[in-house]
């Protein structure tokens, strides 16, 4: 019954922060808005007995990718009131396809219902005994260990890529250069003069 | 009892206002890779709801390399976001085809 009335507040939260996220007017509450549903959603999965999925939203969504947001939005200033402007246009459009789309889903919704969906063969049963996170390491680095290389793959080229597109050459700071202080000598830095009395100095 | 369906619910509604959110927000691509998050997310809660529900793990590891795409995703999204923004000082996505060439 707590599971239940759990579930009913979780989904309800996603959903109203769902539909806060796209219709903000202001960016920045977008965020906030995406961030309260993927806590939602944390909790949603946590109800569905997947604790580390749950912890990896929370960690690297909220953690990571919605501080990424908020950076990349508050540190471009752009004129928001003007990005607004043309919403309307495509709201009718964006129903029609939006209405389609729930129809679709509970046409297949019904025919799932319909029959029952056995798995022939399971891959990885849940065992009751081994907790969560034990159980998704142990799977994790033995059978699908060279999926994981590749997924720590894809994170190293966006990670490069990200820093490729968006160094570019400054020319208009003055950056420390170690090596030519270091170098330096008081030789070449200083001189001796015997300089006329009368006559100004040359700099 | 929660069941499989109510999950698949929740889920719907969350990708279906993903989607209506690229739609209204032809504009902005801020929050149009946000939205794209949504459906990522409602992608993820289902993959865990059908593990949950079949007993069977391997959705929950699927689930976490979806994550690990959407996250690198966001990266290059924004990335791409901020340097076009560099140079033409507007993010709006509706001139985006002008980028080419």
């Amino acid at each position: 019954m707590i599971q239940l009335l759990a579930f009913y507040l979780f989904a309800a939260v996603v959903c109203v922060s769902g539909a806060f996220t796209i219709l903000s007017r202001n960016p920045v509450h977008s965020v906030l808005w995406l961030i309260l549903a993927f806590f939602n959603a944390a909790g949603l999965m946590v109800l569905a007995n997947a604790e580390f999925i749950a912890m990896l939203l929370v960690i690297v969504y909220v953690g990571a990718v919605a501080v990424l947001f908020l950076f990349v939005v508050m540190m471009l200033n752009i004129d928001f009131a003007e990005l607004r402007a043309g919403v309307m246009k495509y709201a009718a459009v964006g129903f029609a396809l939006a209405v389609a789309l729930v129809a679709e889903i509970l046409i297949a919704v019904g025919a799932y219902s319909a029959g029952t969906l056995q798995l022939g063969r399971r891959i990885a049963p849940i065992d009751a005994k081994v907790n969560n996170i034990e159980a998704i390491g142990q799977l994790l680095y033995s059978r699908y260990l060279f999926v994981f290389e590749g997924a720590g793959l894809v994170l190293l080229v966006a990670m490069i890529g990200a820093i490729v597109l968006t160094l570019r050459p400054r020319t208009d700071v003055k950056p420390q250069k170690i090596s030519r202080q270091v170098q330096r000598r008081a030789k070449d830095a200083t001189r001796n003069v015997n300089h006329p009395v009368g006559q100004g100095v040359e700099l | 009892m929660i069941t499989l369906t109510h999950y698949l619910v929740v889920s719907a509604i969350l990708f279906t206002l993903g989607v209506l959110g690229i739609f209204m927000n032809r504009k902005n691509l801020i929050v149009i890779l946000m939205a794209i998050e949504l459906i990522l997310l409602s992608v993820n809660l289902n993959l865990v709801a059908f593990s949950n529900a079949l007993h069977d793990l391997v959705g929950q590891v699927f689930a976490m390399f979806v994550l690990t795409v959407a996250a690198g995703e966001a990266a290059i999204g924004l990335a791409i976001l901020v340097i076009y923004f560099r140079g033409r000082g507007t993010i709006s996505v509706e001139d985006v085809n002008r980028m080419k060439g």
